[in-house]
């Protein structure tokens, strides 16, 4: 116990560098795949068939793969195929790829969250606008788009917080997130070797972290409760 | 010159046609109730009238111009049939109000939305805003609703929220309202008070078509009854004279069901 207290500054400081690169991957893959899922959304419910057929043939194939095999692929494969990394060297290159992996691997899960939304709108509302002289862009604005984010809030809670959780699947391109960091003292860093309550205290990170990601959207959601 | 005059439209579902010729005109300040069983085509009529679907056949006048005819593609251009709508307004069997918005909102929201393409808005807004909030503040009144203005469509009951969707039709001030069964998703009483409604509107000389299931209703407030079966009119004229002694077999037999009822 002492010892563990002796240790704690030099642990946490590494364990705090690592929970960065954590939540730049997390706000990174947040910001880049909200907007895309909304493209591959409209992708998959284009009436032109071919877009739409090959929309929900990747998505299948997205979705039905884990993400740790879409890492190393997105990572080695530009390699293997062009003799050359086009990801950039060092820690840069491989949050690259990882932003890229996660961005479009979750960018499918959520483009399935927002074409339920879509969907689930009664379409009398559709046609009320129309009725009521909108243009279709006012009808999605001014009408539909509400009714959706008020229903896809709670599917993209769940989304977002595993998503916390999976940033963790980067360490398998050796992206230097939290656990990555906790896992260095077991071999050996900062002086500090054969720890691994390092490792188990990551998980404090996250719980907590997940804590108040819940609340906000928790709060979001009540924000929402004023219409049904 | 009648108001409306619609000529032999025509409409397919795949295989089914489901209007095979409907012709009828209408006067200013007349209202016209279409009765007939389900299936019949009477709601497929009215979305025709609404652009909501494009028919196949035939021609839609309003106070003498053709907004539509099916030979004339010059008549069915996208960017033409958002302004033609506005001579049609629209009630909705199930009131389709948007949830989001209060009362009054729901009233004035397309209003606002069309004030933005007038050329002068930027410059005159709050005056338009204030014009739109005043009539639609009027409306809810009319309506019996001036308590219910800064409700949310859920705290309302179904007839008051088809109340507010009648008052969000009549904003944009339609040359012709059309209501799709207004009462269908509504218990006796609260039908009571949307048909007494609609009753108002049709004294102070509001030109309508009322799809409708409300034999009486329509013996009462109608100058004009269509009895619509299979797609075809069977049987038009005076609303006493189509409900009470109605000429065709098929119209018989289907008042006879309601008598039973």
């Amino acid at each position: 116990m002492e010892l563990i207290l002796q240790q704690m500054p030099v642990v946490l400081k590494a364990l705090n560098v690592g929970f960065l690169q954590t939540l730049k991957l997390f706000f990174v893959t947040g910001l880049g795949a909200i907007p895309l899922g909304l493209v591959i959304a409209f992708g998959s419910m284009s009436r032109f068939k071919p877009l739409s057929w090959l929309t929900r043939l990747i998505v299948w194939i997205v979705r039905g793969t884990p993400l740790m095999i879409q890492l190393l692929i997105i990572f080695y494969f530009p390699g293997m195929v062009l003799g050359k990394n086009i990801w950039g060297s060092g820690e840069a290159g491989r949050f690259l790829a990882s932003a890229i992996a996660f961005i479009f691997n979750y960018a499918c899960y959520f483009s399935e969250i927002y074409r339920g939304g879509i969907q689930s709108v009664p379409v009398g509302q559709q046609e009320a606008g129309l009725v009521l002289g909108m243009t279709k862009a006012q009808i999605f604005f001014k009408v539909t788009l509400l009714q959706v984010i008020k229903r896809i809030v709670p599917p993209m809670s769940n989304e977002i917080i595993t998503l916390v959780k999976d940033t963790a699947l980067a360490r398998i391109i050796a992206l230097q997130e939290i656990i990555w960091a906790g896992q260095a003292f077991l071999k050996g860093s900062h002086g500090i070797a054969g720890a691994i309550w390092p490792l188990f205290f990551t998980a404090v990170y996250y719980l907590v972290f997940n804590g108040i990601v819940t609340v906000l959207l928790g709060r979001l959601e009540k924000r929402l409760d004023y219409f049904r | 010159m009648a108001i409306l005059d619609v000529k032999d439209i025509r409409k397919s579902f795949g295989s089914t046609e489901v209007l095979k010729g409907i012709s009828f005109s209408l006067e200013k300040g007349q209202v016209v109730s279409v009765i007939g069983s389900s299936g019949s085509g009477k709601t497929t009529l009215l979305r025709c009238l609404n652009f909501l679907e494009v028919p196949d056949g035939g021609s839609i006048a309003v106070n003498g111009e053709t907004i539509f005819d099916a030979a004339d593609p010059a008549t069915q251009r996208e960017s033409e049939i958002r302004r033609k709508r506005l001579h049609f307004g629209l009630v909705f069997q199930s009131f389709n109000l948007f949830p989001q918005y209060t009362a009054l909102q729901n009233v004035t929201l397309a209003g606002q939305l069309l004030a933005k393409e007038d050329p002068n808005f930027k410059s005159k807004k709050k005056e338009l805003y204030a014009q739109i909030d005043d009539r639609a503040r009027q409306l809810l009144v009319q309506m019996g609703l001036s308590d219910r203005m800064d409700n949310y469509p859920h705290q309302l009951s179904g007839g008051q929220q088809q109340r507010v969707a009648i008052a969000r039709a009549l904003a944009l001030q339609p040359d012709i309202l059309c209501f799709d069964e207004p009462t269908s998703a509504l218990d006796p009483e609260l039908t009571q008070e949307v048909l007494r409604v609609i009753r108002g509107l049709a004294e102070r000389q509001t030109t309508m078509i009322i799809v409708t299931h409300e034999m009486a209703f329509a013996r009462d407030v109608s100058t004009q009854v269509i009895f619509m079966d299979g797609g075809v009119v069977v049987e038009q004229g005076d609303p006493r004279q189509v409900i009470d002694a109605p000429a065709q077999e098929r119209t018989r037999r289907f008042l006879e069901g309601y008598k039973q009822s």
